[in-house]
This record gives structure tokens, C-alpha cells and sequence, in this order.
């Protein structure tokens, strides 16, 4: 099994991707890397990220959503995330990154503030 | 993916207090080394939101271990070994690379690099445990040494 499954959706016009698993060094980091550039290509810059089912993150996977963010706003586009976990919330704060990220607890509520 | 073949080159030794383990430079060891530490640390009858830091910090270093010390050279081992104490839980971690100066990392929570999508590893290491340190072996390689005291 891979060590991260990516599920995606279309709300509107914004791409909700769900995120199953660890996203640690290694495929997993690689694995949302590769998502995000290929939704990028896709021309779909409005990407909501539901880390709900996201069971383990390290300093990689923290830095692979650093690198989703910058990406996708030098596109043009905006990333939000939404359900963190009470670790990553914690992992988030510590690295100060809590205040770069645009946080949610409900998709509706998320969903509409996308420009 | 899981070919099992770096098994063959891995070992665990168990003691009452201590663990070794030494594994190849490769990114799958991370996760199965750090599991074994793991398995470790939870019985050492840490608290387990201590346990959560200590993993944390373990895989960082072993990551660091195989990826900037080793370079992903498969050749070159990476040495972990567990104490559990009555008062604290020691994690070395050693690896057969070059060796790096830990004051030349900057601090990722400064604004000017809160944007960089690296240089948090080290940054949980010492977020996480209560002693990091690092030193040079006579036979070459980097070992870094990491602390965390039990709470009674």
C-alpha cells in the first residue's frame, strides 16, 4: 500500500485533494509534490487540502506543503488547508507556520472563501 | 517498493536497556528503524505525548543520518543505539559522513526562512528533546546525541 493516498474532487471550482496516509521523506512527500504540479498543469489553481486522514507528518512533508503554498501562489492561486489534525496543528504552530496557512475546520466554510 | 533485501544487512539487538540497530543508507530504512525505536521508547513506559516527540526527533536524525551524513550511499551504515535510564531515554545516532557544524543552521521560524521548504528537521530535534548535541568520532563519521528526561 502506498504510503499516501491522494483522492481528488471538484467543488465548483476548487479542487479538494484528501489526503490518506503519512506524509513523511520519501513517496509520500513526493507523492503531493507530484499532485500539485500536475493539478498546476491542469490549470486548476484553487486547491483545498484535507489533512484529516493525514496519521504522520515530518519535517519533509511540512516542507512539501511550504512548497505547495509558494508554487501555487506564484501561479496565481491559492492553497487552504482544512482539518489538521491536532498534532499538525501543534507541529504548524511551533514552526510558526500556522500564520502562513490558511486554516479551516469546515469545508463549506473553506469552499467559500476561495476567490 | 518493499523488497525486503535491506533486512538482510540489519539486525536488532535487545537487552534490558539497550537497543542497536544498524541499517543501510536508504530512505525505506527511515521508517523501519524509527518503528523499532519506537517499539523501544513505548516500552520504556515513557508518556506517550513524550513518545510522539521522541519519534519525531528520531526520525529526523536518522533521515539526516542517510540523507546528509551518508548520502544515500548504501555502503555506509547508520548506527542507532537506545538507552532507556531510570531518569531518561539516550538516542545516538551515527553515521559515516563528512560531519556538518550545527550553529551554521539557521533558525526556520525567522520570517526570513519560514518560507523555505527545508531546515525544519533539526529544528524538531531540539523542539523535542531536552539535550541535542553532536560530535565527531575519532574513526570518522557524526554522531548526534539525544536526551530526553523522564517527568515524574
Amino acid at each position: 500500500m502506498a504510503e499516501l493516498n491522494i483522492s481528488e474532487r471538484q467543488a465548483g471550482d476548487v479542487t479538494v485533494l484528501d489526503l490518506n496516509g503519512k506524509v513523511t521523506i520519501g513517496e509520500g512527500s513526493v507523492a503531493l509534490r507530484t499532485a500539485i504540479r500536475r493539478l498546476l498543469e491542469e490549470g486548476k489553481k484553487k486547491i483545498l487540502l484535507n489533512l484529516a486522514s493525514v496519521g504522520y507528518i515530518d519535517s519533509s512533508g511540512i516542507g512539501e506543503l511550504v512548497s505547495s503554498y509558494t508554487a501555487i501562489e506564484k501561479d496565481g492561486g491559492q492553497l487552504k488547508l482544512l482539518n489538521l489534525t491536532k498534532k499538525l496543528q501543534d507541529l504548524l504552530t511551533i514552526t510558526k507556520l500556522l500564520t502562513v496557512f490558511d486554516v479551516y475546520e469546515s469545508e463549506s466554510e473553506a469552499l467559500n472563501t476561495f476567490k | 517498493m518493499c523488497d525486503g533485501s535491506w533486512r538482510a544487512h540489519a539486525f536488532l539487538l535487545v537487552t534490558l536497556e539497550t537497543t542497536e540497530l544498524k541499517l543501510p543508507s536508504r530512505i525505506e530504512a527511515i521508517e523501519e528503524a524509527a518503528t523499532a525505536v519506537a517499539g523501544f521508547v513505548n516500552r520504556s513506559g515513557i508518556s506517550e505525548e513524550a513518545a510522539f516527540g521522541i519519534d519525531m526527533a528520531v526520525r529526523e536524525a536518522i533521515a539526516n543520518a542517510v540523507i546528509h551524513g551518508n548520502r544515500l550511499d548504501e555502503t555506509k551504515l547508520v548506527k542507532i543505539n537506545v538507552k532507556s535510564s531510570p531518569d531518561s531515554l539516550e538516542i545516538k545516532v551515527h553515521d559515516q559522513g563528512q560531519g556538518f557544524n550545527p550553529e551554521t543552521i539557521s533558525d526556520p521560524t525567522k520570517e526570513e526562512n519560514i518560507l523555505k521548504s527545508s531546515g525544519r528537521g533539526i529544528f524538531f530535534m531540539r523542539n523535542f528533546m531536552d539535550e541535542v548535541d553532536w560530535s565527531t568520532a575519532p574513526e570518522g563519521g557524526t554522531s548526534v546525541r539525544m536526551i530526553k528526561r523522564r517527568v515524574n
